[in-house]
């Protein structure tokens, strides 16, 4: 199972290699600034304006570089291995075209708080505003989908603004921070003495909640009848999931967790309802609308949660806890605002438990509505069902796989049919809802766990945004096991226009899609494919067995839809429940 | 209910800092009625005032998503206290010979001063609150007002505060 991924040195032995006061250039002090940082990984694509950082990097064995064969992919990699590690990824592409390729894949991390360190080379100082070749105003165009970005003039702010940025990225709310050094910059050279010191003013997350609020959400949990948790990607991404299980379990509070929540909290658990809003459960969904006291930790109220905002959550008093005080009100007012990390909020909130004890009746409604309205599908012994294909591939591995997806109705099958247990082992593009996200992240995912079995699920659409990358799996020996599942069509396009647009389907055939065995084959990727359950077991185990990256195609059945189905508009307990009704 | 705004924001003077500020107003649909940037009492820091427009729920998103960027150090609603609030306006106003007299009664009533005078045209320059400002204006432009430059608001919170 194992990548063959060599392992890197211990960063102390690197530290006291790199730390050294030396005269250096930009492109060195940048890379010896990562490795200070800790980067074991980076993804990249050269070009003209990082010839000097390429040329440095020749050679330079103290991270891993993974040349991919798209920018986009090269991000989407980067954004898989911060999901799967909780560390800064980081990607390297070059000016103007390069820059532009990132702009996809940098508003998908900013839009599901994911830590990303990007670096454009730009053209030299003398040419910017010139609009010299391959120059592109990249701070410019990225500004409303970073958390902050450079643009390096001298040499000498290098040091300080690569140690800005990885800060800024991984702290508080988390997010994708760009720097942008001009190609004199990176050739330009300097003193290079490492300094650890941050000189942010303008910068303070608030980490620890008020105290008295913490009180009133206490005093609240005592009076609640039917409380419910809304909890999000904040709980993961602050490392509280375990603090959460300590608050749901102590609490007693039946809990629902967002897309990007989903491995927060164990999935087998009786007190998790499964995922709420407009693929959600009628357990989750039925239980926000009935709530007296929601919840929310670390999740903002996205409207595919909330569904139509003027219904949501109608009975229910409102806790907010979020880093980012801007989510606080934004969508749904709060009566209970608390500002600060999820994961210290949870300790102290666990420091002096308290039960819902008035909730008894509650819990017992949610264990028959659970009983009674599980997510379902019709199977089918003549075609392959999607949610099958998903159910067998959590059954064979015991939920333990790391999963990232694509876009799409594939997303919301492995959503609701793959059971995680564990946080970072989910990853999905929430936010901006990116085709092309689901295989390169796989491969950022596999850099950051090479021990780990990695699956990325793919509809045939997404499949073809960045197929590319299939050279990076095969030169690299990267063993994720890549799902197509293959309805031939834009599925959730589909599905939209059956139910909302009178079966008008306009434009979403794939008939001239590549056939994918033979795509993976062409990159020297091993390929399989199953049209019925028999032959999905075999591929499936087949793909198991063997080391290295395979490419498993299902073709299934054209017409499936995903239900339940919130349609906008609606309220979240309006459920279209299609074939389980 | 939606009314006036005016907001001082402390920010690190640092390229492109205007536009993140302008660009969050921008794309979160947030209106700007004028904003100023001059040098603050710090060095290394410029002072912004922004007047906006909205109820008090757009002001609250507001000051949060502008303490989201770095490089904004304090928010300040300048309004919500009793303020001093000022605006410059030069107005270049058609004036014959004749009619010199009558226009320098209306600019001293004001406590305005003439800073410019040619053969056809005088150019005033008026400071106040933007009521003033307006009233001025109104009161020229039976003359004809040949171009008008008004810099927008710059404000501060009256006393110790």
């Amino acid at each position: 199972m194992n990548a063959r991924i060599p392992e890197m040195r211990s960063t102390e032995e690197l530290r006291e290699k790199w730390m050294k006061p030396e005269v250096i250039t930009g492109s060195d002090i940048l890379l010896r600034s990562l490795v200070l940082e800790g980067v074991d990984c980076v993804f990249g694509y050269p070009g003209g304006a990082v010839l000097y950082i390429y040329d440095a990097l020749y050679g330079f064995n103290d991270f891993h570089h993974l040349l991919t064969r798209h920018e986009q992919g090269a991000i989407h990699a980067a954004d898989g291995y911060a999901r799967a590690s909780g560390k800064v990824g980081v990607c390297i592409a070059t000016s103007g075209p390069g820059a532009t390729n990132l702009v996809t894949g940098i508003a998908t991390a900013y839009m599901d708080s994911v830590p990303l360190v990007v670096i454009t080379g730009n053209v030299a100082t003398t040419l910017i505003g010139t609009d010299a070749f391959q120059e592109a105003d990249i701070t410019g165009i990225t500004m409303p989908i970073t958390k902050h970005s450079y643009l390096v003039r001298d040499v000498n702010d290098l040091p300080r603004v690569i140690h800005e940025a990885f800060h800024i990225a991984n702290t508080g709310r988390k997010g994708p921070v760009l720097i942008d050094i001009p190609k004199d910059v990176s050739a330009a050279k300097t003193l290079f003495n490492p300094s650890e010191s941050l000189n942010l003013r303008g910068y303070n997350p608030t980490v620890q909640p008020n105290r008295l609020q913490l009180d009133k959400l206490q005093a609240a949990i005592r009076e609640a009848e039917r409380p419910v948790i809304l909890a999000g990607g904040g709980v993961i991404y602050s490392g509280g999931h375990e603090a959460l299980y300590e608050f749901v379990t102590s609490s007693g509070i039946p809990i629902t967790t967002t897309l990007l929540g989903l491995g927060a909290f164990p999935s087998g658990h009786e007190l998790w309802m499964g995922m709420p809003g407009m693929h959600g459960t009628f357990t989750a969904n039925h239980g926000i609308q009935e709530a007296d006291l929601l919840i929310n930790i670390g999740a903002r109220f996205d409207d595919r949660v909330t569904g139509a905002l003027g219904g949501f959550a109608p009975k229910a008093k409102i806790v907010h806890i979020d880093i980012d005080p801007a989510e606080i009100g934004k969508n749904v007012p709060a009566d209970i605002p608390i500002v600060g990390d999820a994961k210290t909020v949870l300790e102290l909130l666990n420091q002096t438990p308290v039960y819902a004890e008035k909730a008894d009746a509650w819990r017992q409604t949610i264990q028959a509505r659970k009983q009674e309205k599980p997510l379902k599908y019709i199977d089918s012994d003549t075609e392959l069902k999607p949610q099958w294909v998903i159910e067998h591939l959590n059954e064979t591995t015991h939920g333990q796989a790391i999963v990232t997806t694509d876009v799409g109705q594939h997303q919301m099958w492995a959503a609701q049919y793959y059971k995680f247990n564990q946080p970072r082992s989910w990853i999905t593009s929430g936010g901006l809802g990116t085709m092309g996200f689901g295989f390169p992240s796989a491969i950022g995912a596999q850099m950051a766990h090479p021990e780990r079995l990695v699956i990325s699920i793919n509809g045939d659409g997404g499949m073809q945004m960045c197929s590319q990358e299939l050279a990076i799996c095969a030169i690299n020996k990267i063993p994720v096991k890549i799902v197509v599942i293959n309805n031939q069509v834009l599925g959730m396009v589909r599905q939209w226009q059956e139910l909302i647009y009178e079966n008008r389907y306009s434009h979403i055939d794939l008939a001239g899609s590549p056939d994918f065995v033979k795509l993976a084959e062409a990159y020297g990727v091993k390929g399989l494919r199953a049209t019925n359950k028999e032959e999905a077991k075999n591929i499936w185990q087949e793909a198991l067995e063997t080391p290295g990256p395979v490419l498993v195609e299902f073709v299934v059945r054209k017409g499936e839809n995903v239900y339940p189905m919130v349609t906008q508009g609606s309220t979240i307990d309006q459920m279209l429940m299609g074939d389980s009704e | 209910m939606t009314k006036s705004h005016t907001i001082a924001v402390l920010v690190n003077d640092q390229p492109g800092v205007l536009q993140r500020v302008s660009g969050l107003f921008g794309r979160r649909g947030f209106n700007i009625e004028s904003i100023t940037v001059g040098q603050s009492e710090e060095e290394g820091l410029s002072r912004m005032v922004i007047v906006t427009h909205g109820d008090d729920k757009t002001l609250e998103q507001i000051e949060k998503q502008l303490y989201k960027l770095i490089d904004v150090i304090k928010v300040i609603n300048l309004s919500s206290k009793p303020m001093v609030a000022r605006e410059l306006a030069l107005i270049k106003v058609k004036s014959e010979p004749s009619d010199r007299p009558e226009i320098m009664g209306l600019v001293e009533t004001f406590r305005a001063a003439v800073v410019d005078i040619g053969t056809h045209s005088l150019m005033v320059q008026v400071v106040g609150d933007t009521e003033k400002i307006d009233a001025m204006i109104e009161l020229l432009t039976p003359y004809g007002i040949r171009e008008l430059s008004r810099t927008g608001v710059t404000a501060m919170i009256r006393g110790n505060a």
